[in-house]
């Protein structure tokens, strides 16, 4: 059973992404939106926790990264820049969500 | 029949009970909820295990405690308490500083049975991954 599991809040104000990175297995997903785009970026403490999870898929919603002046090429390499409509996508192509609120 | 598919209902409890609503909120929906017949379970994780803590008294504080209302959960069929080792042991807690919560077995002649279940995180990541539905707050 896959899951896609969402953060939209900084790792450096909550423990949000911490826990998700604990709990998300191999097979799944993590999309990154809101104020959880800070997690997708490159040479930040929590960057290399999102490149030692192995097997799985990192996303960051485009939009926000943007809404928040993080240009794209500082994303962490191998994180996909998704949209909203990949978004959904994500949520309807895994068997479920878990939301890290 | 939509009526007789059971599914299996997570609630993944994240906060503690009365900085915000989202503890009191996971609470009602589970109530309202096990009107419904699935296989309902709660999990605590993080600063949700704090939900579960004995002795709150919100007296001055003009709050309601809820917390007595978990002893009512076995009553709906809502038998299953989830609570993760880490964070309890993070928070420098232990399972007898959590309510005593039980249900009595239908199954086993009534007998008395305790609701909490003490399980890792990594337990707890495969018990997640065998819901239909996860609901988080």
């Amino acid at each position: 059973m896959s899951i896609l599991h969402t953060v939209n809040k900084s790792p450096f104000e909550k423990s949000s992404m911490d826990t998700c990175l604990a709990y998300a297995k191999e097979g799944s997903s993590v999309l990154m939106y809101e104020d959880g785009i800070y997690g997708a970026i490159k040479g930040t403490a929590i960057a290399d926790k999102v490149s030692a999870a192995s097997g799985v898929k990192f996303y960051v919603l485009g939009p926000d990264l943007k809404a928040r002046g993080v240009a794209e090429d500082k994303v962490v390499d191998g994180i996909e820049i998704v949209d909203y409509a990949k978004f959904v996508s994500l949520a309807a192509e895994n068997d479920k969500v878990q939301a890290w609120v | 029949m939509m009526s007789e598919q059971i599914k299996k209902f997570m609630y993944v409890n994240r906060r503690a009970p009365y900085g915000t609503i989202y503890a009191w909120e996971s609470l009602e929906v589970v109530l309202i909820g096990a009107a419904f017949d699935q296989d309902v379970s709660l999990a605590f994780m993080d600063d949700g295990i704090y939900q579960l803590v004995k002795g709150q008294d919100t007296s001055e504080v003009e709050m309601k405690n809820f917390s007595p209302t978990y002893q009512a959960l076995g009553d709906y069929d809502v038998t299953k308490l989830y609570v993760e080792k880490e964070s309890l042991e993070e928070r420098g807690l232990t399972l007898e500083d959590l309510m005593p919560l039980t249900y009595e077995d239908e199954d086993d002649d009534w007998a008395e049975k305790d609701s909490i279940r003490l399980v890792s995180r990594a337990e707890l990541a495969d018990i997640m991954d065998e819901q239909d539905v996860l609901f988080s707050f």
